[in-house]
């Protein structure tokens, strides 16, 4: 009998690998490609080198008055010149330092979340959540400890930006949770009661509920009772971004299948239990993209606050550029403010992947 | 096997009664799925309950762990009624293990967390010691080396013995098979038939949904019948497969037996 010879492997043909291998299987695989491939070159080619030419080579980077550009490419200056007010609003400049502390702190705290081998996160995360804010209050508003007070209205700029959506992020997820496990409970009251909120905030668009909040409000309010416009922004946000969360958590709470509630249950683990080590882990898991996205929208949605009279760095942006020494170097304002919002959001779309990755257990859904 | 023989004596079995249904129905709205159940299961048997698909088995065992509500009868399960008493149902599901057809495995957690889960935050056990139980468990259904890895990664078969290991670790005094292995590629079976047995040799009171007449010759005590939600015949695997008294029954056997 003649005995089996395994087929020995053999190298792939090089038109398949290589940059050539590439080119041919990606850019010119087909003529519709090809054709695509040279349109979009060429494309590239009208829009890409003015671009660069504008932003960086004719460009005015250094100088203090709008005298210092004249060579016809991007004005800099002038977002040089604004550069704190874009980054920390009306603030008075002798407080910079506590809002530089502020966030440094933030940053210095998150590190350790982010090192594998460090075994005090959940104490570390309570402490971020719960703690820091306090002290972060502290700084920015002062009034204690020997600092200045700063009343709320002159924040603003970036600063103000990373506080609305921070606290938008911190508090819509957990609310959002809590209300799509409610609309999914079978008791008739909490579900009604979920379904209500939910649909209500998801009907109006946020400028009312701003608006609602800063002009309506005061309206019901006693004569004289102080409600800080900020504190009503921040509530309006969040209360509008919950019912957003609720609705992508439920989607990823649909997305389980009812065998992990019955082994959860069959093991004895009881409604919050099962939900807190086994659904909600998966739930959320699920549809990381969908909450960062909602993170995003977020983050851009707290420009709205301009409208009722808060100025984040949008709203910095705007006031600078009526300022008539500044005339006509809108573009550059906004395309600065538009920079400084894509890396936010763009890091936290990294992020996300990143995070899926890292959860990713090889389990295929 | 000798164990198992005598175990299966009747007269070596005790008088303790750990499950016992008296006249239990069910309804899925106006559809009446369970008539009339009675049965009493002594500590250390095993049954093993089969009948077409549809007939009402899974619903019948998942009513013993309460995952399912009866709504007339009695369920006693080691002296607890299952009633509406979340008190009583928890009692229940502590001494009540379960192992499903698709496993069930908790996906995002690895097969080391997946035993430890149930016994530190049902039983509240201290972890490491929760670790120790889950490892002998593992040890037991002969995977000790996949505690690290995540269900996701192991084959069928072995993500089943998992889940008997998960069950096992809270330490129940009865454990319910739902088909276990019929989920399963053909080469997988044996290692959780094997698995079973090798429970049932320990004195493991047991309650199968399988159609593995093999496993119910070898190792059940008595053979159920189910169809159209009624339990039509109950014998030991003996007289039950030699000599069925139904019509239903034979025919079942029959269509189960010849291919
Ligand atoms: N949640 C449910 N709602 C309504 N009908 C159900 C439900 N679960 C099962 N049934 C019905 O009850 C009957 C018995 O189901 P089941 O106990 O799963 O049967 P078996 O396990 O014997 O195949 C079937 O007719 C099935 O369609
Ligand atoms: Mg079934």
């Amino acid at each position: 009998m003649k005995e089996h010879v395994p087929h020995p492997d053999l190298p792939p043909p090089i038109s398949n690998v290589g940059v050539i291998g590439w080119l041919r299987s990606n850019l010119f695989s087909s003529w519709l490609n090809t054709g695509l491939t040279l349109l979009a070159s060429y494309l590239i080619y009208l829009s890409v080198p003015p671009l660069i030419d504008w932003a960086f080579l004719r460009a005015d980077w250094f100088g203090d008055s709008r005298d210092a550009c004249n060579s016809g490419g991007a004005c800099w200056v002038f977002v040089n010149v604004r550069f704190d007010q874009f980054m920390y609003g009306l603030y008075p400049a002798a407080g910079y330092w506590r809002i530089n502390l502020a966030f440094g702190l933030l940053v210095l705290l998150a590190i350790p979340l982010f090192i594998e081998r460090f075994n005090h996160k959940g104490l570390l995360a309570a402490a971020i959540l719960f703690l820091y804010p306090v002290i972060a209050f502290q700084l920015f508003a002062g009034g204690s400890f020997g600092l200045e007070p700063v009343e709320t209205t002159k924040w603003g700029g970036l600063t103000l930006t990373l506080i609305l959506s921070g606290v938008g992020i911190v508090a819509s997820l957990p609310i959002g949770i809590i209300l799509a496990l409610g609309r999914r409970s079978e008791m008739p009251i909490v579900k009604s009661v979920s379904v209500v909120f939910i649909e209500f905030w998801r009907g109006v668009p946020l400028i009312t509920v701003l608006f609602m909040a800063s002009v309506m409000l005061p309206l019901f309010l006693a004569e004289g009772s102080h409600f800080d416009k900020l504190l009503r922004a921040m509530i309006g946000i969040v209360l509008f971004q919950s019912a957003y969360m609720a609705e992508v958590v439920r989607g990823g709470l649909a997305a389980i299948p009812k065998g992990q509630y019955e082994a959860a249950e069959a093991l004895g683990l009881n409604y919050w239990k099962s939900m807190g080590l086994i659904i909600l882990p998966q739930a959320l898991k699920l549809v990381i993209p969908g909450i960062v996205n909602t993170f995003i929208a977020l983050f851009k949605d707290t420009t709205l606050v301009l409208i009722i009279g808060l100025f984040d760095l949008l709203g910095m942006v705007q006031t600078a550029i009526t300022d008539s020494n500044w005339l006509g170097f809108s573009i550059e304002g906004y395309v600065f403010a538009a920079l400084i919002f894509w890396i936010f959001c763009f890091s936290m779309s990294r992020y996300s992947q990143a995070l899926e990755r890292k959860l990713h257990t090889g389990h295929a859904r | 096997m000798a164990e198992t023989e005598t175990a299966r004596d009747p007269n070596t079995l005790s008088e303790d009664v750990v499950i016992e249904i008296n006249g239990m129905h069910k309804w899925y709205g106006e559809f009446h799925v369970l008539k009339d159940i009675n049965l009493t299961v002594r500590r250390g048997e095993r049954i093993v309950i089969c009948g077409p698909s549809g007939s009402g088995k899974s619903t019948m065992i998942r009513c013993i762990n309460r995952l399912e509500e009866h709504q007339r009868g009695q369920i006693i399960v080691d002296g607890t009624e299952l009633t509406d008493d979340i008190k009583h149902i928890d009692q229940v599901r502590k001494e009540v293990g379960m192992v499903f057809q698709h496993f069930n495995l908790f996906p995002h957690l690895s097969v080391l967390e997946n035993c430890c889960l149930a016994p530190i935050w049902v039983r509240k056990m201290p972890r490491r010691e929760a670790e120790e139980v889950a490892m002998q468990y593992l040890e037991k259904v002969k995977i000790p080396e996949q505690a690290q890895k995540y269900p996701g990664q192991l084959s069928g078969g072995q993500q089943q013995r998992v889940a008997i290991a998960r069950s096992l670790c809270m330490n129940p005094n009865i454990m319910l098979f739902d088909e276990p292995t019929s989920a399963l590629d053909p080469e997988m079976i044996k290692e959780v038939l094997d698995t079973m047995v090798e429970l049932a040799e320990s004195g493991m009171t047991m309650l199968c949904v399988t159609h593995e007449m093999g496993f119910a010759k070898t190792v059940a005590n008595r053979v159920i019948f189910m169809d159209g939600g009624e339990i039509i015949e109950e014998n030991e695997p003996e007289t039950f497969f030699n000599h069925p008294r139904h019509d239903r029954t034979k025919l079942f056997l029959s269509q189960i037996l010849t291919h």
